[in-house]
């Protein structure tokens, strides 16, 4: 068998459904084989770094790697974007990037890049092939690598020769056989007797839910911890969906852009439950003034051990699978009851809820909560980022896991798009709606083509401001108002009329994204006035095609409450007063 | 604190590349680094001497294990070992200093590897402090050229 033949014989006994990619010079075997394969359909994007966040949005809302197919050169340094994004956020994905032979590897050959080398600091592993004997093995160590432990991306780099080399004797490995890499599971049993003992001392307990509780699929056992033991629960951005926001128990997220309950209950608690969290800093801020009163009673669970100890000091640390060192943690811990806490933390709900002016202005606060009533929550919603990412946290609640599919790590402008596509092509009857800013969806908006020609769904709700907003705000509240390479629009003076000396008929701003979306074959609406909002939800939702909605909402809107950047909660703005 | 971390690497291409920019990327900092093969051909050693308080060293040991070609990693400053050095100076010397720096070198159980008119060549081997020791006696003499291999350590017994 050829090594080309052996990759698609991999992908179809791995039970790979889909791969996204673009094909080039050195990718061509593959290719030749890909398309004759009757179990694994191919997406061609427009854009490599569309391909891997497509992948990256198809694994968060399945659990299962996404795999990418690109070529030699620019079709691979086009992923690694796309790849750091999935490695900041530990997504399971396989990338299959052609090379140039092997006997001109290190010539500079004609698309030739050190893939392996460029791809190394953002991959959980690479491979670079020069033998098709390992191919076999190196294609099943990838897939396992990519879902075990703490999932992350996998690369492996695929010279044209061995694509072409034939292998006598071959058969795909039925095991594993890694000396070298043994995930740790089960927790330690002495420290979930411990991690009990912590929890039941304490009088101010608090749940912190990452995105390892997503990826574990371990939001059941949250729900009976949290329950059993009347614990409240606040999650990261990537932890929405971790636990069911409608619930009384529910803190929703905590940090630089998390509501005011939350910061002050991390603030007082006096025992914290760390659960596939790691401590980022949009979480901590001050790290030497985040949660001074749990320091001597956190229990951390993760299954990556440097994520444990890394910015936080721990007292009982775990390494294991979220959803089974929970299991064992529910199999000892007691009942109890944590009246007076959560008075007080119902009294805060109260007291700091999210608010946003109501008045007659279109305000893009409205527009999400207004997705969240059309849609039920039952919608799968992916951002992009900065203003628009922090506003959909914000007011739609999510309630399951895998609903909520955002880059929080690497925070890459450009991602919601794509991976909308991504998760519609995994669940082809579920609502998808991307929402985004005019600056994010600017960076992928080439993959229209992709989702319109494979007749993929996916809404669109662009909140336009004609600003990067978040960079925007920060030179308003940090930098004096002085905006520096934020408006996307024309410059205009105080009249409104255009500075720039263009032609009259260039548009205030550009481009028309109405026109845009009818260019590609999709669908596309301006809404300008409250009233018009939900019902073109509504439309576009039974529109079934691809749609871009665009919302032109008030320019200067800004995203509280906020805790600015190295600050402790103590200098948490609230916003309106 | 200095550290020396013992590390024992599938012997592949590339694995240096990810140790070494495993330091890089995260800001940590190697002093010395050897790597070599051991008994087992498929097995390399790497022996990195490095700095940095508690968390760091812990970060940095956590974060080699879970490189996937990391069979094993060792913090060796916590155990009883031995670390070895060796040292080759090439120090200048004239017909009046030349028997003070072969005095020296026979103080210090080194040797004399090579001999010009104008310089000698002292290869020494030993632990942190003698080596430093004779470099900094031989410094008087000065020095034309200092080549070192960086540390190893083993585990004692």
């Amino acid at each position: 068998m050829r090594g080309a033949q052996i990759v698609v014989d991999a992908l179809e006994r791995e039970g790979v459904e889909v791969v996204f990619g673009y094909p080039g010079g050195a990718v061509l075997d593959i290719f030749d084989q890909i398309n004759r394969s009757k179990k694994v359909r191919f997406i061609l994007t427009r854009h490599e770094q569309g391909a891997t966040h497509m992948a990256d949005g198809y694994a968060r809302t399945t659990g299962k790697p996404g795999v990418v197919l690109v070529t030699s050169g620019p079709g691979a340094t086009n992923t690694i974007t796309g790849l750091a994004t999935a490695y900041m956020d530990s997504v399971p994905m396989v990338c299959i990037s052609g090379q140039v032979p092997t006997a001109v590897i290190g010539n500079d050959a004609f698309q030739e890049a050190d893939t392996s080398g460029i791809s190394r600091p953002v991959t959980k592993h690479n491979y670079l092939v020069k033998t098709v004997a390992e191919l076999p093995r190196v294609l099943k160590e990838a897939f396992y690598i990519a879902n075990s432990g703490r999932p992350g991306p996998v690369l492996i780099d695929l010279p044209k020769d061995v694509q072409q080399a034939v292998l006598k004797d071959y058969s795909y490995p039925k095991k594993i056989e890694m000396t070298t890499y043994k995930p740790t599971y089960e927790g330690n049993p002495r420290q979930i007797k411990r991690a009990a003992e912590v929890i039941e001392k304490a009088t101010r307990p608090l749940l912190y839910c990452g995105g390892g509780v997503v990826r574990a699929l371990a939001h059941e056992e949250v729900l009976a911890l949290a329950e059993r033991c009347e614990i409240p629960v606040t999650t990261t951005l990537l932890g929405l969906g971790s636990f069911p926001e409608t619930h009384p128990l529910s803190l929703h997220m905590l940090g630089m852009h998390g509501t005011q309950y939350a910061n002050h209950a991390m603030h007082e608690c006096d025992c914290l439950i760390a659960v596939g969290a790691r401590f980022d800093d949009r979480v901590t801020g001050k790290l030497a003034e985040f949660a001074p009163n749990c320091r001597a009673n956190i229990i951390h669970i993760d299954i990556d051990p440097t994520s444990i100890s890394k910015n936080v000091p721990v007292t009982v640390p775990i390494v294991g699978d979220c959803k089974r060192v929970l299991t064992q943690l529910l199999e000892v811990i007691k009942p109890k009851k944590h009246s007076e806490w959560l008075a007080q933390v119902a009294e805060w709900k109260k007291q700091y809820p999210l608010r946003y002016k109501k008045d007659d202005e279109l305000r893009p606060q409205f527009v999400v909560e207004k997705i969240y009533e059309v849609t039920k929550g039952e919608a799968i919603i992916t951002t992009e980022v900065g203003q628009n990412q922090m506003w959909a946290a914000h007011y739609y609640l999510y309630t399951k896991p895998r609903t909520f599919v955002s880059s929080g790590g690497l925070g890459t402008m450009g991602y919601g798009f794509p991976a909308a596509i991504g998760a519609q092509v995994a669940h082809p009857d579920k609502i998808v709606i991307d929402i985004a800013g005019d600056g994010s969806i600017q960076m992928n908006i080439q993959e229209t083509a992709t989702a319109v020609l494979n007749n993929l769904p996916v809404i669109v709700c662009i909140l336009n401001n004609r600003y990067l907003g978040m960079v925007r705000q920060w030179q308003e509240m940090f930098y004096g108002r002085n905006y520096s390479a934020v408006d996307l629009g024309r410059p205009m003076d105080e009249k409104g009329r255009p500075t720039d000396g263009l032609p009259d008929d260039v548009p205030p701003y550009v481009p028309d994204f109405v026109k845009l979306a009818e260019a590609y074959g999709a669908l596309g609406r301006r809404i300008t006035r409250k009233e018009d909002v939900v019902p073109a939800i509504e439309w576009a939702i039974k529109a079934r095609r691809p749609v871009f909605l665009e919302f032109l909402v008030t320019r200067e809107e800004n995203v509280f409450p906020m805790i600015p950047a190295g600050a402790s909660v103590k200098q948490m703005i609230g916003g309106l007063t | 604190m200095e550290h020396v971390i013992s590390c024992l690497v599938e012997n592949k291409s590339g694995v240096l590349s990810r140790v070494a920019g495993l330091f890089s990327g995260r800001g940590y900092n190697i002093d010395t680094l050897c790597v070599a093969p051991t008994q087992d051909a498929n097995v390399s050693r790497m022996t990195i001497v490095c700095r940095g308080d508690d968390r760091i060293i812990e970060q940095i040991t956590k974060q080699l294990n879970k490189l996937i070609d990391v069979i094993k990693v060792i913090d060796m400053t916590a155990e009883e070992h031995v670390e070895r050095e060796l040292v080759l100076i090439k120090v200048a010397c004239t017909a009046a200093t030349r028997a003070d720096i072969i005095q020296l070198v026979n103080v210090f159980r080194a040797r004399i590897i090579d001999v010009d008119l104008k310089t000698l060549t002292v290869e020494v081997v030993g632990d942190a402090r003698k080596v430093e020791a004779l470099i900094e006696l031989m410094r008087s003499f000065g020095i034309r050229e200092l080549v070192r291999t960086g540390r190893v350590a083993i585990l004692r017994g």
